[in-house]
């Protein structure tokens, strides 16, 4: 059992993306997995994760299903949170390369490029060594992914491809370039519910 | 990335791995991919919250309208449609048509699907997908069907239905065939695993993976007549993961309120007052066709 894991409740943000993975992740670690799709279903939530996806969409349905500003005022209150791929434009302060009308929480001071890496076919796997995660390196799926352009003096960076970071935390919120969520390896899910 | 004095990458990053095309397959789950034909319906696409577009010259309402040979499409409309939008685009090649299949790798678009929407150009071969670094979608009316593509490489499944008719019926038919031969490959034992692989002519490794998971390897979405909210939601109750709209945004009264309706109607499929919401006021859909009446059936195209 993971410490902050028994009877945590967290949410995740299932209006588009790769929702399962995240949720499999959760159960397995001992926590409960609420899928959040309204508002009411935000009630009660000690933490949520933001899943990979495409951002454009889900800004788009963060702003029809109600969803925006319930979660900007829990996560302004300091609702603890992990965004994967999507979920890391969705929380960063800033997105370059995005669309104007995109919406962001802007609750990690990062400067994020979205598909930083190319097309799909510039999509990789590689190893990373991760700022207090023991053990073998994290083997991470980048897919599409975004990269952290400027991180902050709060931002903590915890991996990096090449110079560019693509793990930082600020507080209790975590981001993601890449997808934790697609290998069997539950540190980094772990790392995260330590937090709640 | 090829940036060797990494600080922290311990190995070389591995690029068209089937990790990283099933995984793009995933981050579409939940979503909508919609056909279009020019950057501004791209931008419509867009803007309602598409996931994907698929750039293609002519929806399949108008390839059956207009017959003859159907290829895939120039690389200048494929590159206008890509410098307009930020989503992934995916575009087709005809079925065995592999050379099709790597001009679409070398434009970088970012999913091919080898589709009986387009004339085939093999008979009885399609493309050995696992050659290609670009992720490959294929249709299924089946679970042989689906098995054997995804034996070749496919990394997502789709229904068929029957395109351009805006007429689900056949999308319907195909997901409960293939969820329903799952369901029932589960309760095989493991004598009777090896007759459902004859009879479903796959590949008996993969029939032995689905009966101890329940789970197709890769993610199943639904293609072929999706016309409404509801029957995106309908395709969504039904297990598939995703929706692909064809003709039934462009060829309707108002493709932008339908496309977003669409969007939505994906996300809460499950939520009939939500449904109720998004499915007013959107004018006519596209003009459906009985099946009955056609003089091709696409999805008879594939082996």
């Amino acid at each position: 059992m993971v410490r902050g894991a028994r009877g945590a409740k967290v949410g995740v943000i299932s209006l588009q993306g790769a929702v399962r993975p995240h949720v499999d992740a959760l159960v397995e670690l001992g926590a409960t997995a609420v899928p959040i799709r309204t508002p009411d279903q935000l009630d009660g939530v000690d933490a949520v994760i933001l899943p990979g996806g495409e951002s454009t969409t889900m800004s788009m349905l963060l702003e029809s299903s109600g969803l925006f500003e319930p979660l900007a005022d829990r996560l302004g209150d300091g609702l603890p949170a992990f965004g994967t791929c999507a979920g890391m434009i969705l929380l960063a302060r800033r997105v370059l390369d995005g669309r104007p009308d995109q919406l962001s929480f802007g609750v990690v001071d990062i400067d994020v490029r979205r598909n930083a890496f190319g097309r799909q076919r510039d999509s990789f796997e590689a190893d990373l060594e991760v700022a207090g995660v023991d053990g073998e390196p994290v083997h991470a799926v980048f897919i599409r992914a975004p990269v952290v352009e400027r991180a902050g003096p709060e931002v903590e960076v915890l991996a990096t491809v090449g110079e560019r970071p693509v793990l930082a935390r600020q507080g209790s919120v975590f981001v993601s370039s890449f997808h934790p969520e697609l290998t069997g390896d539950r540190r980094l899910h772990a790392r995260f519910l330590e937090e709640v | 990335m090829t940036d060797s004095s990494s600080s922290s990458t311990a190995a070389a990053p591995e690029t068209g791995t089937f990790r990283v095309k099933r995984g793009l397959a995933e981050m579409l789950e939940g979503g909508v991919i919609m056909d279009v034909v020019d950057a501004t319906q791209a931008r419509i696409a867009e803007d309602a919250g598409a996931v994907a577009v698929m750039a293609l010259e002519r929806v399949p309402a108008d390839i059956r309208r207009d017959g003859g040979v159907a290829r895939m499409s120039d690389p200048e409309m494929i590159e206008g449609i890509k410098a307009a939008v930020t989503i992934p685009v995916m575009a087709k090649a005809r079925i065995g048509h592999f050379v099709e299949a790597q001009i679409l790798e070398a434009l970088a678009v970012d999913y091919v699907d080898e589709s009986e929407v387009l004339t085939p150009a093999d008979e009885a071969h399609h493309i050995d997908k696992w050659r290609f670094t670009v992720p490959f979608v294929c249709g299924a009316t089946n679970l042989g069907e689906a098995l054997r593509r995804i034996g070749e490489g496919a990394a997502m499944i789709r229904s068929k239905g029957e395109a351009g008719t805006g007429n689900v019926v056949e999308a319907v038919r195909h997901l409960r065939s293939i969820r329903g031969d799952i369901r029932r490959i589960t309760q095989a034992d493991s004598a009777e695993v090896y007759d459902w692989a004859k009879r479903l002519a796959a590949p008996v490794g993969l029939v032995q993976e689905l009966a101890a998971t329940g789970e197709l390897p890769v993610p199943l979405f639904c293609a072929g007549g999706v016309a409404t909210p509801a029957d995106a939601a309908l395709a969504m109750q039904l297990g598939a993961s995703a929706v692909f709209v064809g003709s039934g945004i462009f060829k309707s009264d108002n493709p932008a309120a339908r496309a977003k309706a669409m969007v939505e109607a994906t996300t809460h499929f499950a939520d009939p007052d939500i449904l109720a919401k998004v499915s007013r006021g959107l004018g006519q859909a596209m003009p459906g066709l009985e099946i009955d009446t056609l003089d091709t059936k696409l999805a008879e195209r594939g082996w």
